[in-house]
Parts: C-alpha cells; structure tokens; sequence
C-alpha cells in the first residue's frame, strides 16, 4: 500500500482509470465479448425457464448471480497473460504504476462489464412480471458482487504464464465447483448441514442471498451479514491477487 | 556532473545462474551511456533492475537520486523506456497508444495532445496516427515505441537495442534523434549489439560479460586498449602467398577478400620490414593501411572464452 499512497492516491486512481479504459477498448469492446455478455444470461434464462417448473423470481435472483459471476471473471483472468504474450506488460509495469493501480485498473474494467450485463437478466426478469422488493439492496448487492468477482478473477490471472488457455483451464476449474457450492441453483435452507458449510465459504452464496432477499423478502442470512462477508472477501481477493502478481511478475518477464 | 544513474552491487540470480554479477557503475547526467555484452551477459537484466521492472538479490540502484527499490513510482517517473522486445498496444491507435502512456505518466490532457503531436510529426508517423498499430511496419512500431518513452519528457531514456532488425533508414533516424535527444540534455542509457552505433553515440560504453563489466570507458580509449589488436592492411599489385607475410612481430595474418590484415603489437616497424619485403619479392604497393582497432574488435577480445 505505500506505493500507492507515496506518489498521490488521485494520481494512482486516475491512472488506474486510464488502465481501465485501455482495458475496454482492446478486452471488452470486442464482439464476441458483447454477443457472449447478452447471449449467455439469455440463453441460461430460456435453458431454465422452458419446460421447468420453476418460480421466476427465484430464477431471477439466481440468474443474475450466475450471469455477473460468469461476466465479470471472463475476461480479467486472460489480461495479465495476453499482456505478457503480446508484450506490451514490461512496458506497463515499468512506467509509474504500483501493481495495485494495475489490478485496480483490470478490476474496474471487469466490474463495469459485469454491471452492464447484470441488466441482461434484470431486463428479462422484469418483462416476464417479477417485481423487485428492495432495489437499493439490490443494486448495491449488484455492485458489490460485480467488484468482488472481479476481484476474485484478478487473483486467478496470477499464475505467471503466458498461455491463455493455462489460465482458462485454472479459471473454470475454480468457477464450476464454486457455482455448484453456492445454493444458487438449491437454497441454502434445503442444503444439508455439510452443503450449508461449503456454501458459507462461497462468495457467491452472499450475493445470492441479497438477490433472493430482494426479490422473494427471504434471505438465510441477515443481510448486513451478507454485505459485509462480500466486502471482505473483495478486500481478501484484491490483496491476494497484488500481492502473488508481485511476487510472480519477475516471473513473467 | 551529478550522477544520473548509480548502480552499486548489483547482483540477481535466476535459480543457480547469476545473471549480473556485483555491478557496480555510475552514469553522469547529460551523456550517452553505451551498455555493450553478447547475448546472455546481463544487459537486460540490469535494464530491468534499473528501470524497477525487477528487483535485484543485492545490491541498489538510484535514478536521478530516487532508490529505485524505495521509490519506485518517483524514480520511473522521470524515466523513459524502450523495453526489448517491447510492443504497443496493436488493437489502439498509435494516437490512443500515446495517449495511454501520457495517462499512465500524469501528463495533462493538453501537453498529451501537444507532445503526441510533436512527437508523431518528427517520427514521421502523423499521418498514421489514427491507425491501428496492428498494420505498422517493424520500424514504425519501433518508431512509435520512442515517442511513448518520451511522451513524459522524460529526464533519462533507457533503450535497450533501439535499432535491432530495423532498415538502414528507420535505424538511422533514430540514432539521428538520439543525438538531438542527447543534445537537448536527456541522459541515454543504451543498450546495442552494433559497435558502429554505439561508437559514433556513446559518450562512454560499458562491456559486460557473464554478469560482470569487463572494460568501461570512452569508445577511443577502449579501442586504443589492446595494443595486439593494431593492424595494418596491405594490397599488392600481385597476388602473393599470405603465408610468406608472417614477418617478424606479425601476431596473426588474415586474408580479407584481396587484401591481408596484419595484427602487429609495433606497426611502426612492420611498416619498414613490410617495404622491404615488397622491394625483395618486385612488388608494388595498391593499399598500404594503418588500422587501429575498431570497438568490436576490443568487444570480441573482451568477451571471447580465453579472454574470461
């Protein structure tokens, strides 16, 4: 953290800004990209909905947690590795920018990309009539868990490699067991105790603990409870992943 | 002079291998500093030691009197550099690259858009400016590249093989633009395989060899540093038998297309037993050159196995 206050934390902030800008123009604003972030949200929705008997508003809540999971940890893990691959990262990394400016910048690239698309199964759940009880809960909820899985997909970009694909296998590797731990697709309070531990150690759980409160009024946990678990696991995340990419980006060059 | 860059100790491992080996030198303010070794020594190690992409086992490093381990945002803040093997950013711009880096060194809206103006006009690339970087040539990327490490208005430029596998024009440009870079007060720290380029830039030049500096000072007194490397250079109007050249105090003979280099540690006296030899054999001299030796010829003494 001295670094990043040594030299002006406006300073550091704006050029995470401008590393986050950099971020949209070459990652983001790409068309597989934007036909990824609105077709798999859809397509989860139609999978889910046809044919199921299922409630929409519990599908609501638990398609907007898989749509900003999925979203924001796409793309942050792939940077780091194209960068290095494409080098263009020696040259980040030594003009004047602590790591944590660098990761902040991805981060906050990946938390606007998960935002945009949150309003993908937002969109579809309001037209099929599903009302939402607590929208400050909500959308604060959706910030949060938009940042702290960006978060989680920064330290997933860490391993010091330059093969895409390396990181691809890692990413899904940790975001499939975690999905199936997080009572997104059964309610925690149907889970067994063993299913309910495992469950706690999930971000995603929280996230959609406060989607289901917003939507449904029922939540397992109390929700500052669940606010508070979100940002810490935000704050554990970013730490870890500036923190392995310092010590691993000698690694890299 | 102040010193620009000091280095004291420095020393890196990569697992077993010293890479740089206790270097130790300073680099004054306002020269052109030549870093010179075969592929392996150390250069870009130490490169990226000073320039704060790595950090070293031992050992420290100021630039501009800023540690570049305790302060390392202050000390790369008035840096600019040109990686090896760098790249820009192919899917922006070469206007967004520039942009980008400006944004990156604090430069102000106003001055990013002036200096990235100036700078694409005398690299001649303004005319591409809003291109994609993905379809430059070689020479315009690296081109780019120096007008992003000079976006800052930096005090020192680290250039690690600037000219490497570019055309005769685009290479000669940017040695051109060095010299003006140089002469307007920037410190140069560079890094070359070519002895020609860094003879006719370098104020001083360092050789490293195995992690460790061999030789460090001016290019003349680094060439006028091996008295066995002195030659003289002979074409006779007849083909002789290069052989029967290995007069005394003849250390080496080398055929050179039509002509022999003799490697003489007294070239004065070579000189009358050559004249000799010519008046006994009924030769006429076509070429008859002194030759010091140039700085390869020191770099190859220098680094070559037996010499270590």
């Amino acid at each position: 953290m001295h670094d990043f206050i040594d030299v002006g934390l406006s300073q550091q902030l704006r050029r995470a800004y401008a590393i986050c800008k950099k971020d949209i123009r070459i990652y983001y604003l790409k068309s597989p990209v934007i036909v990824l972030g609105i077709l798999f949200p859809t397509f989860m929705f139609a999978a889910f909905l046809v044919g199921r008997d299922l409630d929409p508003p519990y599908l609501m809540s638990s398609l907007t947690t898989i749509t900003i999971f999925f979203t924001s940890t796409a793309v942050v893990p792939l940077i780091v590795p194209w960068e290095t691959r494409s080098r263009t990262l020696e040259r980040l990394v030594s003009s004047p920018i602590s790591i944590r400016t660098m990761i902040l910048g991805d981060v906050l690239a990946s938390f606007l990309f998960g935002l945009l698309f949150s309003l993908v199964p937002l969109t579809i759940g309001l037209a099929l009539g599903v009302k939402i009880l607590d929208a400050p809960v909500f959308l604060t909820g959706i910030m949060m868990a938009s940042f702290c899985f960006s978060s989680l997909a920064a330290v997933l970009s860490t391993p010091p490699t330059d093969v895409p694909a390396n990181v691809m296998m890692l990413s899904t590797l940790v975001k499939f067991p975690l999905l199936f731990i997080s009572g997104v697709f059964v309610p925690i309070e149907k889970l067994p105790s063993w299913g309910v531990l495992g469950a706690s150690t999930s971000p995603l759980t929280y996230f959609a603990d406060l989607a289901r409160y917003s939507i449904t009024g029922v939540a397992y946990y109390p929700i500052l409870l669940d606010f508070a678990i979100l940002a810490s696991f935000s704050i554990l995340f970013l730490e870890a992943s500036v923190r392995l990419h310092e010590r691993n980006m000698s690694k890299r060059m | 002079m102040d010193a620009a860059i000091k280095a004291s100790d420095l020393t890196k491992f990569y697992g077993e291998i010293c890479a740089i080996d206790h270097l130790a030198f300073e680099v004054e303010s306002g020269e052109i500093f030549g870093f010179l070794g075969p592929n392996g020594a150390g250069k870009t190690t130490t490169i990226r030691i000073l320039t704060g992409v790595i950090k070293p086992d031992l050992g420290s490093a100021s630039i501009m009197s800023y540690d570049i381990l305790k302060e390392p945002l202050k000390a790369k803040q008035v840096m600019g550099i040109l990686p090896e093997m760098a790249n820009a950013y192919i899917d922006l711009t070469a206007w967004q690259n520039l942009m980008f880096l400006g944004e990156l060194y604090g430069v102000s809206a106003t001055l990013r858009h002036r200096r990235a103006e100036a700078l694409l006009k005398k690299f001649g690339l303004y005319e591409r400016k809003g291109q994609l970087v993905r379809g430059f040539s070689k020479g315009m990327r690296q081109r780019l590249l120096i007008c992003m490490a000079l976006i800052n208005e930096p005090e020192i430029l680290f250039l690690d093989e600037p000219t490497g596998g570019l055309d005769v024009q685009s290479a000669r440009l940017i040695r051109d633009m060095l010299q003006e870079l140089n002469q307007s007060g920037i410190t140069i720290f560079l890094t070359t395989h070519n002895m020609e380029e860094a003879n006719q830039l370098c104020n001083r030049v360092a050789i490293i060899n195995n992690g460790r500096i061999i030789a460090l000072n001016r290019p003349e007194k680094l060439r006028a540093f091996s008295k066995k490397l002195q030659s003289v250079e002979v074409a006779f109007d007849k083909p002789v038998d290069s052989g029967s050249l290995k007069l005394p105090g003849v250390v080496q003979v080398k055929e050179m297309g039509d002509k022999v280099r003799l490697y003489t540690e007294d070239p004065n006296s070579l000189l009358l037993r050559m004249v000799e030899y010519a008046q006994a054999n009924g030769l006429k001299f076509v070429t008859l050159n002194f030759l010091a030796p140039s700085l390869e010829d020191v770099f190859v003494t220098l680094t070559s196995p037996q010499e270590v």
